[in-house]
């Protein structure tokens, strides 16, 4: 049953790069890590970054100690509120219970948790070991559901099936499963949204919320950025879907269309032209000369308080060049952003693109921009020699494979500090990258040593 | 002296056990020119490697066999051989670290079977480890020991050399200092491993995918003429015996070189082993560390510390801060260990933080990794980080506790710790 879900979300059809391969799996999406290399995160480590950010709930690992142990509480999801997600469970699967079956102890954890935290629901992620040996979790979470009286909602997500991508859909499926369209919403406005697939890494939700309760849009359900269980139940009831800077969770607009008859658009919230394009669809989509009027006023008040202030950000960082090594989509979001405080990409990763991705990035990056085909730290280095590049943009991951190269670096991905979304992150990305570009370490780093100084 | 507890919920809360390849994996970074392999899925290789990452900030060389679903079930041969022939062709690697993990331990891998049908130019080394079983200290122990059985090679004996076994307690910083002391004595030191020149963090030129310093080697192999061997911590026990019987010299095992009396012996082992009067800064510092305990007493005695930390850790720490005239109030281990009932308290916990926080009520100090901070911040009470993972704070790499001088900075952290809080 999890061999289906996961060739379907791998033909996922509204997403573009599935329209190449017609019934065949996609093969970026299904993409393995390969034997002898670290390409980054498992199924598991997917749906986690998508379902824990949901505050108000108990995120339980159904495995032995790696999976939680080395993960708990690394993300940078933040809270307005309750902080029950931040909290590490695991069954902690010892030798005994994987002989034995770890049902029971699951089943005990479940109620533990239940009885001592009183979430709002309880999350139950299937790892590896539980899936190798057959446990049915699903029907463990099914009958404490029914004992307990409260949302038990297994994610089927083992490591071993696939990416983190795949895992993201992984969650999303869990959502639409067993979350959505089981409440009732609150009353509602005029202009309804959900949001999906932004995590609020480092607050950056707070940089946009604000935006549409100026513009009169009712966020309904963020999934799940900052989100508590209960809206997430009601989203079907929004108008329309805003699926945020990833194809991740495409699968999860596409179903709620074909189940609730809600139209979506993909969109990005980094960058001012960007975030300018996201408004001006939601004003499009609702057809209300008012909102657009709205939406026109606030953008034109934005950019021009954005050129005032970005001014002198835009004089020092006009010019410079950089490489971007990110996963598939979150580059062009991040390419456009670069690009509007004059920044100049001049190579970025394509390693899960798609050949119509490809003509794209060409596109935004111009005739000489080069596209990283391989993964690799050696690569990348030799990427940023040959084009003289002033810094890299990537995932922390490959920040020390920067800093030790001693090339200025920037972290884009989950686990940084800093939020760069909205207008107000856009200020903060280019102090973060003006302060980088411009630290004045890069100047004594580079100087020799005194017994290296050759004589003349 | 303390009775060892179970906790007794049926699910880990604010876990506090970290996996077994990870602490493999941490043994074998401390060989130059090593990679670590774990035979498991991608994410138990990047979740690892994240850690690592993050607690030293240093680019961490760490591969995977990428097992998926289709492998696991079939058998992960193929993905065990394509692994080894990329990480000794591409990256070049000198030695190999292959962990199992709890997957294809579960699976049943006969690993060491599929080792044996390949033709390897490089040393690679099987260790199992399971996540299901242990903690970091366990993983780190079995590396060592994986080691210590097939590298070091008999030869005529150097009367000098000294071989130190260093359990996974010791930070690059420690290890460096231990490695000096020893050089101090006229001794010569081979450390195993050796994280003082891997994971220190230290700007390298050039970019290499394999292990940037550590152990050669070739030293590994020289290892085995050594004319004494020091193991330090509990766990490198096993690998001290292993090292006896292979090679028949005197093992010398100190539990703890954190302290007055244990960095007294420490001391009087290299006195005997060397022939050599102290040398006189060390002489020096031991007057440094007299007058701290003197400076810090009043601050340190009758507190109540509440700690969670891997088992020597936990034990030599605890035994160091009662020796200074504090209470124990509770000492949480992620797991069993025959060392902890001799802390020096009343109950000893293996569990969690969460068993940590439920018992540090009224604590005047809670000792543990960075994920004891929100509890610390809850609770009002001081934190001390030490173990791993440290996220939050700079300079792991090089931070030293043990020795003379070591204890004196720990004193000093403590004591430091404790006005700020009188002063709130």
């Amino acid at each position: 049953m999890l061999q289906a879900k996961v060739n379907q979300l791998l033909t996922e059809p509204a997403c573009k790069h599935n329209h190449h391969h017609g019934d065949k799996k996609n093969r970026s999406c299904s993409q393995q890590g390969k034997p002898g290399t670290a390409q980054g995160g498992c199924a598991f480590d997917g749906a986690s970054i998508t379902l824990v950010p949901i505050a108000d709930c108990a995120h339980l690992v159904h495995g032995p100690i790696a999976c939680a142990g080395n993960s708990w509480g690394g993300r940078g999801s933040l809270s307005s509120g309750p902080n029950l997600f931040q909290t590490g469970f695991t069954t902690d699967l010892s030798e005994q219970d994987i002989i034995m079956g770890g049902e029971k102890r699951l089943y005990q954890s479940i109620k533990y948790i239940a009885e001592h935290y009183q979430p709002a629901a309880i999350f139950v992620y299937c790892t590896c070991v539980p899936a190798l040996t057959g446990e049915d979790v699903e029907a463990v979470c099914q009958s404490a559901r029914q004992k307990l009286g409260l949302p038990v909602i297994p994610v089927m997500s083992p490591g071993f099936v696939g990416s983190k991508n795949l895992g993201n859909r992984l969650a999303g499926e869990a959502l639409l499963d067993y979350v959505i369209g089981t409440g009732e919403p609150p009353a509602l406005g005029k202009f309804v949204i959900n949001l999906i697939g932004e995590y609020n890494i480092a607050g950056e939700l707070w940089h946009v919320l604000p935006l549409f309760e100026r513009l009169g849009i009712q966020v309904l359900a963020k999934m799940t950025g900052d989100a508590r269980y209960r809206e997430i139940t009601y989203a079907h009831h929004a108008h329309l879907n805003l699926v945020i800077c990833s194809k991740a969770l495409l699968n999860v607009a596409r179903k709620m269309q074909e189940r609730y008859g809600i139209p979506f658009v993909e969109c990005s919230f980094y960058g001012i032209s960007d975030m300018n394009q996201c408004l001006r669809q939601i004003a499009q989509h609702f057809q209300d000369p008012e909102l657009t009027a709205r939406v026109e006023a606030l953008i034109a008040e934005e950019t021009q308080r954005l050129d005032r202030v970005l001014a002198p950000y835009r004089a020092r960082l006009a010019g410079k060049k950089v490489v971007l090594y990110t996963g598939g989509v979150k580059s062009w979001s991040v390419i456009s952003a670069a690009q509007d405080l004059g920044i100049k990409v001049v190579a970025t990763s394509t390693k899960k693109s798609t050949a119509e991705d490809k003509a794209r990035i060409k596109e935004l990056l111009g005739a000489d921009g080069i596209m990283i085909e391989g993964g690799g730290a050696k690569e990348l280095l030799e990427v940023i020699r040959r084009t003289q590049a002033d810094m890299l943009i990537a995932g922390g991951r490959n920040q020390y494979t920067a800093l030790k190269a001693r090339i200025p670096f920037l972290d884009i991905n989950q686990e940084r500090h800093k939020g760069y979304a909205g207008y107000a992150g856009m200020i903060t990305l280019a102090q973060e990258l003006t302060n980088a570009l411009y630290s004045p370490i890069w100047g004594q780093i580079s100087q020799p040593a005194p017994w290296e100084v050759q004589d003349e | 002296m303390s009775k060892v507890m179970v906790s007794e919920k049926p699910v880990a809360i604010k876990p506090l056990k970290l996996s077994q390849p990870l602490g493999a994996a941490l043994a074998f970074l401390g060989v130059k020119g090593a990679i670590p392999l774990f035979h498991g899925s991608q994410g138990c290789t990047a979740f690892a490697k994240v850690m690592l990452v993050r607690h030293y900030r240093e680019a961490i060389p760490l591969a995977t066999t990428a097992l998926s679903e289709v492998s696991t079930i079939l058998g992960g041969e193929d993905n065990i051989k394509q692994s080894l022939k990329v990480l000794i062709e591409q990256s070049q690697a000198q030695l190999i670290g292959l962990c199992s993990t709890a997957l294809s331990e579960a699976r049943g891998e006969d690993v060491a079977g599929i080792l044996r049908t390949c033709d390897l130019p490089v040393p690679v080394l099987y260790v199992s480890t399971p996540d299901f079983y242990g903690s970091l200290s366990d993983g780190y122990s079995r590396a060592v020991e994986a080691i210590v059985k097939t590298i070091p090679q008999e030869g005529a004996l150097h009367t000098r050399q000294v071989t130190l076994l260093l359990g996974s307690d010791l930070t690059p910083g420690e290890v460096a200092e231990v490695k000096q002391l020893v050089r101090d004595f006229h001794l010569i030191p081979i450390a195993i491993p050796d994280l003082s020149t891997s994971l220190d963090g230290h700007l390298a030129d050039g970019y290499q995918a394999v292990s940037t310093g550590g152990v050669t080697l070739e030293e590994l192999r020289l290892a085995g003429q050594s004319a004494f061997v020091l193991a330090i911590g509990e766990s490198m026990r096993q690998a001290g015996k292993i090292w006896q019987e292979r090679f028949r010299v005197p093992c010398k095992l100190l539990p703890s070189i954190t302290g007055l009396s244990e960095s007294d012996r420490l001391i009087q082992c290299l006195m005997e082993w060397s022939g050599c009067k102290v040398p006189a800064q060390y002489q020096w510092q031991r007057r440094q560390l007299l007058d701290a305990m003197l400076d810090t007493h009043f601050y340190l005695g009758g507190k109540r510390i509440a700690l969670a930390l891997e088992p020597d850790l936990l034990t030599s720490t605890s035994q160091f801060l009662a020796s200074m005239g504090a209470i124990i109030q509770v000492a949480v281990s992620p797991t069993r260990s025959p060392q902890l009932a001799k802390i020096p308290c009343e109950q000893v916990i293996i569990g969690d933080l969460h068993d940590l926080e439920t018992h540090a009520q009224g604590a005047d100090l809670l000792i543990t990794n960075s994920r004891g901070a929100s509890i610390a911040k809850a609770l009002g009470i001081p934190l001390l980080r030490l173990g791993f993972p440290i996220f939050d704070r700079l300079g792991n790499g090089l931070r030293s506790y043990v020795g003379y001088r070591g204890t004196t900075q720990l004193l000093f952290d403590l004591g430091n710790l404790l006005i700020e809080a009188e002063m709130h």
